[in-house]
């Protein structure tokens, strides 16, 4: 394991442009040409433009942003399934451009591994074979290999369906092994493009939350790509908003919930249950001064708890508590007004000014 | 003289024309005027289709077409030797494969050959009704005397789609992975498909002797390899392309691609490939008795020649029952993989 405070992904002034020659446009995309000049001028796709991301080990980086905006193009060019066209990708400090043909299979068989939206299992193999593809591929000897395959099914739910084939089960069951064949692989950086686009919305909260245990317990660093705010701020510890290829705000999602930088980004989230996703920590004023409290709510609390606690009393007050510390006080006027974001054609023109 | 010279006269040409005038031996179209004693050269009746013999008659130096076909006549028999040189020593395991396979299948005794036959049938198909269907038709085949022809057709037909399969299946790949070998390879297999069958036969016949069994050999195989090739390099193209990023990204070689991932996933229309091998070479094999393949086409082939109707009937029943049990086979053993391999 490389430093906790040192990124293990750092991507650094990358560019994708799709066409004929895309080294051509590129002077022209550098210069802040819009994508939709390129396109109608140069006949050229500006994929991505300009992107710079730190990703730490351990924690959830979710790539959000709405069809078309580059999620897909971004995620692909961590393993280089997609050549960039200008930029730098460091994976524990290591350059993966430079990498050689070798290098880079050794790469993405070991320390990275992929979940996808429509799930890519092998149709002809049954699910354990599946599961085992990546340790298969490395040229692990079978007996371990299936011990391995089936210790991670059993982990993700899938008991007693080894011998099944993917046409068998349900969607969430077959994103279940795609879940599985990652963790066989048992690389510490996870890939996950839409991975739970395709699923039911049920099915979908089961599997977010079965993502959420199993990263209490493995930190793997996860890359989550995602066109829904609510999977977004779930799920991420890092949030990068994109727009047309280029990133329009990236930072904590409490953060980015309370002080959106663009247009786009508030028109976003603004018909999300506040509630539900904002904590108290985010609200919260820091230091207790000599308010009265009704009780403790945990930081990480939602509004929606706090809500519940008070129920209903806006007079009230509670105490704000990490790890039995009292971290500051939260009064139910201020829970209230952060429920109504400020409305929103006057905090666009504050940020427009 | 003749209608076109004005042209000739025209353009220039005509000291070029007669530069080295010899009289050629006369065409049929003269031949026929002369000995109806009206004078060919004299410019007469409607103008007549600027053709080669036509052109010729105003000018010499024009070829006439019947030097077209002789040239090419001539091309062949000059390169004759040297490709013989070349193809004779590469196609003469062909010889002994097919002269091999039906020395095999006919001097296995019956009681032995048949049930063999129909356990294939079984290990294949895994379908009861084809394996009794199969079953049954041999028993036919036998009463009505055709079995060893029936036999034979068989032996020629194993060998040849096993050889189909074996270079169809490789080839298939490399155009799949290739844009420019596919761009190339169509062309070709579109010839392949579309040149009359009797037209195989015609530059062999140059090449070969008609007495060695490689020459309808070539033949089918290069009549019948072409529904593999193609259906390989589709069924390949076609494989699910997510999947193939799948596998890309837990860092597959391309070889461990090609045969855990692409191949299998091709297989259904690489199996409806063979099946369509299968039935071309034994539409071949029938047209192929004119150059000597033994079999069921010999029979057709002498009631043909003797008008006799009965036996080239028989046969021909003969032929079509065996198509059907081919077929079904091959059918069931496709619909086999599909069936453990779908992913609907
Ligand atoms: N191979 C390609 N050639 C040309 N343009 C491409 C190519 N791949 C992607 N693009 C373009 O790049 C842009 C980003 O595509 P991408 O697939 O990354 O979007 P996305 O955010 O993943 O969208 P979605 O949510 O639909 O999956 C789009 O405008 C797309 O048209
Ligand atoms: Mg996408």
């Amino acid at each position: 394991m490389t430093n906790v405070n040192e990124p293990q992904i750092r991507i650094r002034g990358l560019y994708k442009i799709f066409g004929a020659s895309p080294e051509r446009v590129l002077p022209d995309v550098q210069k802040g040409m819009s994508k939709a000049d390129v396109l109608s001028d140069l006949r050229h796709v500006v994929g991505l433009r300009d992107i710079n991301i730190d990703m730490y080990a351990g924690k959830t980086t979710v790539i959000m942003g709405l069809s078309g905006s580059g999620k897909s193009t971004l995620i692909r060019h961590l393993n280089r399934l997609i050549e960039p066209t200008t930029g730098e990708i460091l994976i524990d400090g290591q350059d993966v451009m430079k990498m050689g043909q070798a290098e880079l299979r050794e790469l993405r068989q070991t320390r990275m591994s992929m979940v996808f939206q429509k799930f890519a299992l092998l149709p002809h193999r049954s699910v354990i074979d599946n599961a085992a593809m990546p340790l298969e591929v490395r040229g692990v000897d079978e007996t371990e290999r299936l011990n391995e395959a089936r210790k991670w099914l059993a982990r993700v739910g899938l008991e007693g369906f080894e011998a099944s084939y993917p046409h068998e089960l349900s969607g969430g069951m077959q994103q279940r092994v795609g879940i599985a064949r990652a963790l066989t692989s048992n690389s510490d950086i996870m890939l996950m493009d839409e991975a739970f686009s395709a699923l039911d919305p049920l099915i979908r909260t089961d599997m977010q939350n079965l993502l959420l245990e199993l990263q209490e317990e493995l930190h793997k660093t996860i890359i989550f790509i995602t066109h829904d705010l609510d999977e977004a701020l779930k799920l991420a510890d890092h949030l990068v908003i994109l727009k047309d290829g280029e990133i329009v705000q990236q930072g904590e999602p409490q953060h980015i919930l309370m002080h959106p930088e663009d247009p786009y980004i508030i028109d976003f989230i603004s018909d999300i249950n506040r509630a539900r996703v904002l904590r108290a920590r985010t609200v919260m004023k820091a230091g207790a001064d000599g308010i009265p409290v009704a009780g403790d709510v945990d930081a990480d609390d939602t509004l929606e708890h706090v809500i519940a606690r008070s129920e209903g009393r806006t007079d009230q007050a509670f105490r704000v508590m990490r790890d039995g510390e009292t971290v500051g006080v939260l009064t139910m006027t201020d829970v209230v007004r952060a429920l109504v974001p400020a409305d929103p054609s006057q905090e666009r023109q504050a940020v427009a000014v | 003289m003749a209608q076109y010279d004005g042209v000739f006269n025209a353009l220039g040409l005509r000291e070029w024309c007669d530069a080295d005038k010899v009289d050629g031996p006369m065409t049929m179209a003269q031949l026929l005027a002369k000995a109806q004693g009206t004078n060919p050269d004299e410019a007469s009746g409607p103008l007549p289709f600027p053709s080669l013999d036509a052109l010729h008659e105003a000018c010499g130096r024009i070829p006439q077409t019947r030097d077209m076909t002789a040239g090419l006549e001539r091309f062949f028999l000059d390169i004759k030797d040297n490709l013989k040189l070349v193809l004779d020593p590469i196609t003469q395991p062909l010889s002994w494969m097919l002269d091999g396979a039906l020395w095999l299948f006919t001097s296995i005794p019956w009681f032995v050959l048949i049930p063999m036959l129909i356990a294939l049938t079984w290990f294949v198909s895994r379908s009861r009704p084809v394996t009794i269907f199969v079953a049954l038709s041999f028993v036919f085949l036998g009463a009505i005397d055709h079995l060893e022809v029936a036999i034979q057709t068989l032996a020629i037909i194993f060998v040849c789609t096993g050889l189909c399969v074996l270079f169809g299946v490789p080839i298939g790949i490399a155009m799949s992975k290739n844009d420019r070998l596919q761009k190339g390879g169509i062309p070709v297999l579109d010839l392949l498909q579309t040149l009359p069958t009797f037209v195989y036969l015609i530059p062999l016949i140059f090449l070969f002797s008609v007495t060695e069994s490689k020459l309808y050999g070539i033949a089918i195989i290069l009549y019948a390899i072409v529904p593999v090739i193609r259906l390989t390099d589709l069924g390949i193209r076609l494989v699910d392309k997510d999947v193939i990023e799948a596998a890309d990204a837990f860092g597959m070689t391309s070889r461990q691609k090609l045969f855990k991932v692409e191949i299998p996933l091709a297989l259904p229309n690489i199996m409806a490939g063979v099946n369509q091998t299968i039935m071309m070479s034994l539409a071949m094999v029938v047209i192929a008795s004119l150059v000597s393949a033994p079999g069921l086409g010999v029979l057709v082939l002498r009631g043909i020649r003797n008008l006799e109707i009965g036996v080239g009937l028989i046969a021909g029943l003969g032929i079509v029952l065996l198509a059907v049990m081919l077929d079904r086979a091959s059918k069931a053993a496709l619909a086999r993989v599909d069936v453990s391999r779908s992913s609907r």
